[in-house]
């Protein structure tokens, strides 16, 4: 079937959402474990993301005109993982739980030095306020393009990259400097 | 943009590195969305089959088209998926929970179909 082009067949529908759920898997499990914070509950978030997707993905196909379904994903995941928190009561969790991802090749002198900035990063991204986290992981962590999160998060493509860039001073600034972050609290 | 913006973008790319969903996330996802569609289309067919030797249910067989399959399926997806942690913890292997999934979608399809009648 070419891209774009609307299902024939309940089989047809299959074969879409098949496809879609191959591509797109280690997107949404990556955004919900950065969401979360640890592997159990983005697992299920991210199981809960594609049943609520396959429920409505006939639709999707028919709005989208041909267009990426991924922010439509990713939106779907950022919607259910908001009820996750308002549900049971809790926030996201400070820390990412599995040090052992920030694997990237390092030199022996800048092993230790690197991991903690890194750390630091992680650190400073879950306490950005909600939208500039969300913005920074789909732009990082997903590689989306401002367009993508645009659609994503509901935006205009100028108020992404406004987004993005208030939310990567941010970060800079809390990394290089923890304690005057700290002591400015929440005035960002 | 300038060299420094440029590496705490690359640090920040580094940090933010894609996580691998587990192997068993994709199979269990998979499994449960395969059953899914062929338990609703087998339900729907038996469904239809037995309305149509009744002509005032000759509605009914596009009214399951639209509500069985969506709502329905929707309802049962809801239901499995709300127990999916008491499995989790009762089952001893991923054979196991996937044999506990496809045991729970029949039984809460058939629980919900039965009413629709």
């Amino acid at each position: 079937m070419v891209d774009g082009e609307l299902p024939k067949s309940k089989a047809d529908v299959d074969a879409r959402f098949t496809e879609l759920y191959r591509t797109h898997l280690r997107d949404v499990y990556s955004y919900s474990y950065y969401r979360v914070g640890n592997h159990h509950d983005a697992e299920d978030l991210t199981e809960q993301t594609f049943l609520q997707a396959y429920r409505h993905f006939e639709r999707a196909l028919r709005e989208a005109n041909g267009r990426p379904l991924r922010p439509w994903l990713i939106r779907i995941a950022h919607n259910l993982a908001a009820n996750f928190y308002r549900d049971r009561s809790r926030k996201p969790e400070s820390g990412i739980e599995d040090a052992g991802m920030i694997s990237a090749p390092h030199t022996t002198e800048s092993l230790v030095e690197g991991r903690e900035q890194l750390k630091a990063i992680l650190d400073g991204v879950q306490q950005l306020p909600d939208d500039r986290r969300e913005a920074l992981i789909m732009r990082f962590a997903l590689g989306m393009d401002n367009r993508e999160i645009a659609r994503a998060l509901g935006r205009t493509d100028g108020a992404t990259k406004v987004l993005l860039h208030r939310a990567i001073r941010q970060l800079e600034g809390m990394v290089s400097d923890p304690v005057a972050t700290e002591s400015r609290g929440s005035d960002e | 943009m300038s060299s420094g913006a440029a590496d705490f973008e690359a640090l920040l790319r580094e940090a933010l590195s894609p996580v691998e969903p587990p192997a068993d996330l994709a199979q269990r996802l998979e499994l449960t969305l395969v059953n899914l569609t062929e338990l609703a289309h087998e339900e729907l067919d038996a469904w239809e089959l037995k309305a149509m030797r009744d002509p005032r249910n000759w509605v009914r067989p596009a009214a399951a088209a639209v509500v069985g399959v969506s709502a329905g399926a929707a309802l049962v997806v809801l239901r499995v998926r709300a127990r999916h942690r008491v499995r989790k913890q009762r089952s001893n292997s991923a054979l196991d929970l996937a044999q506990r999934t496809l045991h729970d979608v029949g039984e809460e399809t058939r629980r919900i179909l039965p009413r629709r009648r």
